[in-house]
């Protein structure tokens, strides 16, 4: 696949850009899957997917080809979604005062935004209990867990994809799991 | 489970990394088999990784392909261009000096300045150059925007440079050359920059 995946590289860099729809159709639905899990929405997903491709084809020239090309894009692709996920995040402080309480701070509100009641969960389908447990985790072990048990990676490209070394890489999906784990003993 | 070492757990992660050692897996498995805490600390563990693992392949929506396809860039050939260049460092470089070579060479043709190689009874008239009936001209004659009329004899070469070379029953021992075209023009110069060259070695 690697050789198929390399001529149409050279072909799009010779200017046929049509040569670059086999790239798209040959990873779009990993590359999408990893969008979904990391932002747990459709419109996002495909939105930030889509991005991703658009910048692998403007940098295309700058991508080494001895190297793995699916690693190069999913690093397009988590970067994009680690940017959304920040820019999404409220920018007020956890521990400022909450105007007209008494007392409290952001983080007794933040049980009733951010968390269902027990009961709720417990309801849910299977599929989108996985995916509410993911949206759950920090963004930092988020991806790692989707890279490892979502794409099923090698720690070594994670570490490639995430430009972390493996030993940090190790650390994070060891947080992960711990933190999985505990969320679904809270139960 | 407080009174478990903590590397237990540490060992548990290195198992499931599948990158535990011989003795780590070893130490770990005695302290499972009799340690209840630690052995539901592990099977969580496993349980975590396997809700995880279930979570369904998510494919994406049907137009995706042509949605990216429509959000690309359509300035392509300007990347073409640019990766050429990039791959070919020397030939670019060739291309410009030879543009620039051109340039000085086109822009000193199109100088209309009427000259002519100094020679002894050679006789100018206006724009005309004559080299009289009866005479011999010993060397050279190079004529540069301005006709040249041979009547006597020239005992060399006669080059005429945007004009025109006329002569009836005229003797030149050398070579005689018109040239009009810049193109021409462009020929005679490196030929004559190829000749100095061949002449700096001999």
């Amino acid at each position: 696949m690697d050789a198929l995946v390399n001529k149409r590289i050279k072909q799009v860099l010779k200017g046929d850009q049509n040569a670059f729809s086999d790239i798209v159709s040959l990873y779009q639905h990993k590359l999408y899957q990893i969008c979904y899990r990391m932002l747990g929405n459709n419109h996002e997903a495909e939105d930030i997917a889509q991005e991703a491709f658009v910048r692998a084809y403007i940098n295309l020239h700058t991508f080494d080809q001895k190297r793995k090309f699916s690693t190069w894009l999913y690093r397009i692709a988590t970067n994009l979604c680690i940017d959304r996920i920040r820019k999404k995040k409220p920018d007020y402080y956890l521990d400022a005062e909450v105007a007209g309480t008494d007392g409290l701070d952001m983080y007794s509100q933040l049980s009733s935004d951010n968390q269902l009641p027990a009961d709720a969960v417990e309801q849910m389908e299977l599929q989108d209990r996985i995916q509410y447990e993911i949206s759950r985790l920090p963004d930092k072990y988020r991806s790692v867990i989707v890279l490892k048990y979502i794409e099923e990676l090698s720690l070594q490209e994670i570490s490639e994809i995430l430009d972390m070394p493996l030993g940090t890489v190790k650390t994070r999906i060891h947080r992960g799991r711990e933190a999985l784990r505990k969320q679904l003993n809270n139960l | 489970m407080s009174t478990c070492p903590e590397h237990i757990v540490d060992y548990m992660h290195e198992y499931l990394d599948g990158d535990i050692s011989r003795d780590h897996e070893q130490q770990l498995k005695k302290h499972l088999q009799n340690c209840s805490p630690c052995r539901q600390h592990m099977h969580e563990l496993s349980d975590t990784i396997a809700f995880v693992k279930s979570a369904a392949h998510i494919t994406a929506p049907p137009h995706f392909e042509s949605e990216v396809m429509k959000r690309l860039p359509k300035g392509k050939s300007r990347i073409g261009i640019q990766n050429w260049f990039r791959r070919h460092p020397i030939l670019v470089a060739a291309c410009v000096f030879l543009l620039f070579m051109s340039a000085s060479l086109v822009g000193s043709y199109q100088n209309n300045d009427f000259s002519v190689t100094k020679q002894p009874n050679l006789i100018v008239d206006g724009q005309t150059v004559i080299v009289p009936e009866g005479e011999i001209v010993k060397g050279d004659i190079v004529v540069r925007n301005g006709d040249l009329i041979v009547e006597g004899e020239v005992d060399g070469n006669v080059t005429v440079i945007n004009g025109q070379y006329m002569a009836s029953t005229a003797v030149v021992t050398g070579e005689i050359e018109e040239i009009d075209e810049v193109f021409e023009w462009l020929w005679y110069e490196l030929k004559t920059m190829g000749n100095n060259v061949v002449e700096l070695f001999q």
